[in-house]
């Protein structure tokens, strides 16, 4: 495997052998990585792989069974009150209540994550993310696609400097998901945003990420940019890339070397 | 950056009173919750009140002590009313799947439970005003005439009810809303052994030491004594009050054991069954 890039700064986020281990079966088995600041990374994998374990043990959710989570310096979960209020994550695991309108929904989560000037803020995400028409209208009234808009505004409150992301585009029409991955680059360059995105969309991996790293059964299979990963695989897409490790053709890598 | 996160502290009243604003905004926007609050409670002094009035006019005793039967159904509805609108709080956060949202949010513990608490309160002073008014009109017994009294019965059952809906949380996050039905039946294990309707001494001498280990009974027993000897018994409330603070800090140690089991076995991400 190839050593992960160096990053020149202190790292955003620090993965440090971590295992995760549910009733005997291993969830995660002992990855490491470093995230720069301001860097975009995916997380690919099939299903099972590790990537939504591995999230919520950045967010300090879940506990690892061993090995140390460090994210804008502080150990994770242990000193995560010290830093939840600069990160934020969007989830297909969780919802945000069906009852309350957009707004109060809005209005909820600014209040727990400390954002001053709530109305302004939520008016801005709403023009940014298109959802000013229905700002006052019960969350579970939403499509699928607007709902997915409502949790990114969410997931944007509070400006994180860390923003953990699983599937943010899963349920959108292409003409969403594409707009929407324009708003998070956008974000991530205007505020210098520490990205990291677990995702099943190898285009969408291969517009905005400049670093992948492939999961496999809750190891790390391969580590590296988008172009050198598509170079050593010998492949067009980093679909291909990604069917490759997830079948365990590895003989594709080895023959393009 | 006018958006930019405010300096942190460990407890903040802004993210209790942002809890609570969630809440209310859920209550708010469905009537079937608000009659829930207040249906139960009206059934339960219909039914008392008529049973109290029918044995009043067959019993010396009952007509002496006139309006037990009816403040020990609605001491008994202050403590599990509380118990429920605490849980049904936190029930909600589950049945919307926006746990994960709030664990992963600056919300601390202790902010979370304040905030249930709170809730727990403003569901009860809706569903039992009400009641307690009615009870007024139609059966004569003003709940309001028992004064300081009333308010310390009011805060030691309030202290039990959240001490059992701050354990009940605790278990539905480790074990999910496979446990659900603890919070709808928890409290009524008291029911016969904190002896709401009945003396103490009724009960099986062996029992009765068990008794007198649970907060409530020192609430009721201090009820009967003031409505049939009108004797307010100060010894019964702080003896209630000692064992609330012993079991509050139980409860409140088994919620965050049972908060890091839940983080150790990745339980907090999917809170199903």
């Amino acid at each position: 495997m190839p050593p992960s890039p160096v990053t020149a700064l202190a790292p955003a986020v620090s993965v440090d052998r971590i295992v995760k281990v549910f009733k005997g079966a291993t969830a995660v088995a002992g990855i490491s990585f470093q995230l720069a600041p301001g860097s975009m990374t995916a997380l690919l994998g099939g299903n099972g792989a590790g990537k939504t374990t591995t999230i919520a043990m950045i967010m300090g959710l879940t506990m690892p069974t061993s090995g140390s989570v460090t994210v804008l310096g502080a150990q994770m979960p242990r000193q995560r009150y010290q830093v939840l209020h600069r990160m934020n994550f969007e989830s297909p695991y969780v919802d945000m209540p069906m009852r309350l309108t957009v707004r109060q929904n809005l209005t909820v989560f600014a209040g727990l994550y400390g954002v001053e000037d709530v109305e302004d803020r939520i008016m801005t995400l709403a023009d940014e993310l298109n959802l000013a028409e229905f700002l006052d209208r019960p969350t579970g009234k939403l499509s699928s696609g607007q709902k997915t808009r409502v949790s990114l505004a969410k997931s944007l409150l509070n400006q994180p400097e860390v923003l953990l992301l699983d599937e943010p585009t899963a349920s959108l029409d292409p003409d969403t998901a594409d707009w929407v991955r324009e708003r998070l680059k956008r974000y991530r360059i205007e505020r210098g945003a520490t990205v990291l995105l677990a995702s099943h969309n190898m285009a969408e991996v291969e517009r905005l990420c400049e670093r992948v790293i492939m999961l496999k059964r809750g190891r790390i299979e391969d580590d590296d940019s988008p172009e050198r990963l598509l170079a050593r695989y010998g492949r067009r897409t980093l679909e291909e890339v990604f069917l490759d490790v997830a079948r365990g053709r590895g003989d594709a890598r080895e023959a393009a070397q | 950056m006018s958006a930019q996160p405010q300096a942190q502290v460990n407890f903040s009243p802004r993210r209790i009173s942002t809890m609570v604003l969630r809440y209310w905004y859920l209550l708010r926007s469905s009537w079937p919750r608000l009659l829930e609050l207040i249906y139960w409670p009206l059934v339960q002094v219909l039914t008392w009140g008529l049973i109290q009035n029918y044995i009043g006019q067959h019993s010396g005793f009952f007509a002496r002590a006139g309006g037990t039967l009816i403040g020990a159904m609605l001491l008994w509805e202050i403590l599990f009313r509380g118990q429920l609108g605490f849980s049904i709080s936190f029930l909600e956060e589950m049945w919307a799947r926006n746990l994960g949202n709030l664990m992963m949010s600056p919300l601390r513990p202790a902010e979370f439970i304040a905030a249930l608490m709170t809730m727990s309160l403003i569901r009860l002073l809706i569903g039992m005003v009400p009641v307690s008014l009615i009870a007024m009109a139609f059966f004569g017994f003003n709940i309001y005439e028992l004064g300081l009294a009333l308010a310390a019965f009011f805060a030691n059952l309030m202290l039990t009810s959240w001490a059992i809906g701050i354990l009940v949380s605790g278990l539905l996050l480790r074990h999910g809303l496979g446990a659900e039905s603890l919070a709808w039946t928890l409290t009524f294990v008291l029911l016969p052994l904190t002896c709401v309707y009945y003396p103490v001494a009724l009960l099986p001498e062996w029992l009765q030491p068990v008794s007198w280990m649970l907060p409530p009974t020192y609430v009721f027993e201090g009820m009967r004594a003031l409505m049939i000897e009108h004797v307010f018994r100060p010894d019964l409330m702080l003896g209630a009050l000692a064992l609330n603070a012993l079991f509050f800090g139980v409860a409140v140690v088994a919620f965050l054991r049972l908060l890091e089991s839940a983080r150790r076995e990745g339980s907090l991400m999917q809170t199903g069954e």
